[in-house]
């Protein structure tokens, strides 16, 4: 998402400009400059500073605190990255407690986000390997000098291992809590030995998740379950439109309902501010607001759509070319022109976005969420209440999903708290709660996209031209992070996974328009990549069997320069038992394999195509990540995205009718559900490469691979997702 | 003044009749376990057991509650919980957590009535409670597991 190889760079400079409120929301004029990098892979040793006091603790009792500095919203970052320190540290598993960090960039940055800390483009194990393996190896090295003081012995005859300090020669021991008190006072070594792979006693084994027992006995706290002394809840009403603002409201009818304290306006819409959330929410159904829409996005999402058609004449922006592929098309033997749309898609996390803010009695404040991107919601809330950033102190809590949907350029939810809080006067704490529908129909979603393919081959079947044009919304320009992100008009998180394409083709364009509708977008699970790799793969199995060539023989005859893609289709293909032939009526297998954020995944679904629907019978993936730090936890992440991503590929759309969004709630925005999931076998690629992350990888290869089985099974191409058969015959 | 019967503690609840079970739960008593998720009953999020059955709380209005002991995910106990739990943690299901309560009350509940339930009873039992992080494949096998365990 955000690659910036700046490691402790530049501060975050928050303009004191002021707020730029518009469209409803509000924006904090900053920006980030920092030079992107497209290796997903982290900072390497030599660059990343030994920092075992910002990383860890050792009590006296002998638990092993990792502060953890990225949100865990499930992806299992708090169990991985506490196994990189603990295996260098020599930690035994059972010590090893987690703390979430707080905001500090200068400590806690994301070093492929520059100077940002934040969580996303699945770079939480990728920037901190380095970074945890040095302090664990660094507190390691305290311990025993602190030993081999004690004891009086050479430094280089002390040992550890599971959680104890040992001197072999003499048979000595001591636990890690009757070392740390003194070892901590001695100086931090700079360039601490890392174990050698063949030493590591957790990395690449099953250990258990950390948050496995307090999520299964309801002791998790997540921001929506803070309850702060006299917090009192707020709802907002929001335009239904989206850069609607305000005209008039008449409150008198919410401030009767019993429970209701106050209604407050803030720039985002009108706050109902109650004792409980149910009070809230009966205040603000008795609540006449009238919108001004002089500003709103008024269209539907067909119309919107129907502008794109048209722009997708052009040629638009070039992002990438190399030759000349109208001139090698005007030579094809077979030439294939395709439109492929993705609509509006919501986060829908279970967790609904929320928030707990107040101020404290030294007049600073104290903020509890579930948080993304803490330097820019830091510094975002701080402008707003007219304070340094680092008078707002934010406390982490387990995040129920994200998606993407809680890092925000903006801080949209996070700011909107500020105000609430700020226009209730500051007496109590504000315990902001969106519902599911405000959730869901709040904007923020992954664009609507059009892409448009005019590919070709010779007699052979060899590409000779692939000439690429697609319109959506940009996410990143208007943010801080344009700047650092935006090229020449070209946003790369709209266009990745296809401009770079891995394939080896001869003429090649990519164009892009950006998209200028009012609707707020943002990254979902694995940004672009949830649309390119679906255009990309399913149109290189178009050619592939226009070709007459079997489709992983034919992608693997494009990938020679790409051994790490082959590698993983060649192992998925194989343990599938990879045949393109239909497996019986109506049932066949589909292939996809694409890189994503540095990893690289192959996925064949084995799926039945009939009139009841599409059926996902099972998944066979492969991955390759590099070191596997917790195969466990990878194969979870790929299972994850598998039952994630279905439903988008199924059935899941937001929609506009007059610029309203009809979708609301689950039922008519429905996630996958038990009966739909479909076996997933995850094969890892053994690798000593850095490790890269798998947050999101798992995701973009899964819609292609069902609608090349799709294809497969009924000789239909479903090129629209989600995919719909019902014009399909003999499906 | 409704009475409410929560993991075995009796709480006089200054709520309305009509509020639902779930803020109750979580705005009144501070029970956090329960979750809300969707507010329609369309993802179980919520649910806890009356009287040992699961219902979903953001549906069930605290004055219909009546004598019906309330059991949430802090409260649960006896053997099928405990196997349920251990399965969960076993196999290591959860990802965010955020709908594991509910899906464990509701397996709990599964278990309670059916010993030994088939893929089509998981289906049935489980399909109303959402895993927006797809969970659900390590929800069966646990389920599964418990079952074994049990037996």
């Amino acid at each position: 998402m955000l690659n910036a190889r700046r490691p402790n760079a530049v501060p975050v400079r928050p303009s004191r400009r002021g707020l730029l409120a518009g469209a409803g929301a509000i924006v904090v004029a900053f920006r980030l400059d920092a030079k992107p990098a497209r290796a997903a892979a982290g900072p390497d040793l030599a660059s990343v500073k030994a920092q075992p006091n910002a990383f860890v603790r050792i009590a006296p009792d002998d638990t092993v605190t990792v502060i953890i500095k990225h949100l865990d919203m499930g992806q299992g970052n708090t169990t991985g990255l506490a196994t990189i320190l603990a295996d260098e540290l020599g930690a035994a598993w059972s010590q090893v407690r987690t703390e979430f960090a707080p905001a500090d960039a200068t400590l806690y940055n994301n070093s492929l986000m520059g100077p940002i800390q934040g969580t996303g483009g699945s770079t939480a194990v990728a920037n901190s390997w380095f970074q945890l393996r040095k302090a664990g190896a660094a507190a390691r090295e305290m311990l025993m000098a602190e030993a081999a003081f004690r004891w009086k012995v050479p430094v280089a005859q002390i040992t550890v291992a599971d959680g104890v300090v040992r001197h072999a020669p003499s048979g000595r021991q001591a636990r890690f809590g009757e070392l740390a008190a003194s070892a901590a006072s001695l100086p931090v070594p700079s360039e601490p030995r890392l174990k050698d792979p063949s030493e590591w006693t957790l990395i690449g084994q099953k250990v258990p998740r950390l948050d496995s027992v307090a999520k299964t006995n309801g002791s998790a706290i997540y921001s929506l379950d803070i309850r702060r002394p006299n917090q009192v809840t707020a709802v907002v009403a929001r335009a239904p439109r989206f850069g609607a603002t305000v005209k008039s409201f008449d409150a008198a009818a919410a401030r009767k309902v019993a429970g209701v304290l106050d209604v407050v306006q803030v720039p985002t819409g009108v706050a109902v501010i109650a004792r409980d959330t149910w009070a809230a929410m009966k205040g603000r159904e008795a609540l006449t607001v009238a919108w001004d829409d002089s500003t709103a996005e008024t269209r539907s999402s067909e119309a919107i759509l129907a502008e794109y058609r048209e722009r997708a004449k052009g040629p638009g922006l070039t992002a990438s070319e190399r030759g000349d592929p109208q001139a090698a098309l005007k030579g094809a033997a077979t030439v294939i022109e395709a439109e492929f749309t993705f609509p509006y898609l919501a986060h829908a996390a279970m967790e609904p976005l929320n928030a707990t803010i107040e101020r404290a009695a030294d007049g600073g404040y104290d903020v509890y969420g579930g948080f993304q991107f803490q330097t820019v919601e830091q510094a975002t809330m701080a402008a707003i209440l007219g304070v340094t950033p680092d008078r707002v102190r934010l406390h982490s809590n387990w995040a129920g999903g994200s998606f993407g949907r809680r890092a925000t350029p903006t801080a949209d939810y996070l700011a909107e708290a500020a105000t609430v809080l700020k226009a209730a006067g500051e007496k109590a704490p504000i315990h902001l709660v969106w519902t599911r529908e405000d959730d869901m129909a709040g904007g923020y979603y992954r664009p609507t996209v059009l892409h448009k393919v005019r590919a070709g081959i010779d007699a052979k079947g060899a590409v000779v031209g692939w000439d690429h044009v697609m319109v959506g919304k940009s996410i990143m320009i208007g943010s801080p992070f344009e700047a650092m992100i935006v090229k020449n008009g070209i946003d790369s998180t709209t266009v990745e996974g296809a401009s770079d394409t891995p394939y080896a083709l001869p003429a090649y364009r990519f164009g892009v328009h950006n998209g200028r509708e009012g609707v707020p977008v943002l990254w979902w699970r694995s940004v672009g990549h949830t649309h390119t790799a679906h255009v990309m793969e399913v149109m290189i199995d178009e050619l592939a069997h226009a070709a007459d060539v079997d489709p992983v023989a034919y992608r693997l005859s494009l990938l020679a320069q790409a051994p790490r893609l082959a590698g993983v289709l060649k192992l998925a293909a194989d343990k599938a038992g990879w045949t393109d032939k239909p497996q019986e009526k109506g049932r066949g297998l589909g292939v996809a394999v694409h890189e994503s954020f540095g990893s690289y995944v192959a996925m064949v679904a084995d799926v039945s195509a009939q009139e009841a629907g599409i059926r996902v019978n099972r998944i066979v993936a492969a991955v390759d990540v590099g070191v596997p730090v917790n195969p466990d936890v990878i194969r979870a992440q790929v299972e994850g995205a598998v039952g994630f991503a279905l439903s988008a590929v199924l059935r899941n759309r937001i929609t506009l009718k007059d610029g309203q969004v009809q979708e609301h709630n689950f039922d008519a925005y429905e996630p996958t559900r038990m009966s739909e999931m479909p076996q997933v076998a995850v094969h890892i690629v053994p690798s000593q490469a850095a490790p890269t992350g798998i947050g999101e990888p798992g995701v973009p290869v899964l819609a292609p691979a069902i609608a090349n089985a799709v294809f497969s099974a009924t000789g239909q191409r479903l090129r629209a997702l989600p995919l719909d058969l019902s014009g399909v015959k003999g499906a | 003044m409704p009475k409410l019967t929560v993991n075995g503690v009796t709480h006089e609840v200054d709520a309305d009749p009509d509020m639902p079970l779930l803020w109750v739960l979580r705005d009144r008593l501070d029970a956090t376990g329960t979750k809300y998720g969707c507010g329609i009953a369309q993802c179980g999020a919520c649910t806890v057991h009356l009287d040992g059955q699961p219902v979903r709380s953001c549906q069930t209005k605290v004055g219909d509650v009546g004598t019906a002991r309330v059991t949430t995910i802090e409260g649960v106990s006896g053997r099928v919980a405990e196997a349920v739990q251990a399965a969960w943690r076993k196999l290591d299901v959860v990802q965010c957590g955020y709908c594991q309560s509910g899906q464990i009350m509701s397996a709990i509940g599964l278990l309670s009535g059916n010993a030994k339930p088939s893929d089509t009873d998981i289906d049935g039992a489980m399909d109303g409670n959402i895993c927006r992080c797809g969970t659900y494949q390590r929800i069966r096998a646990a389920i599964h597991e418990a079952a074994r365990d049990l037996a």
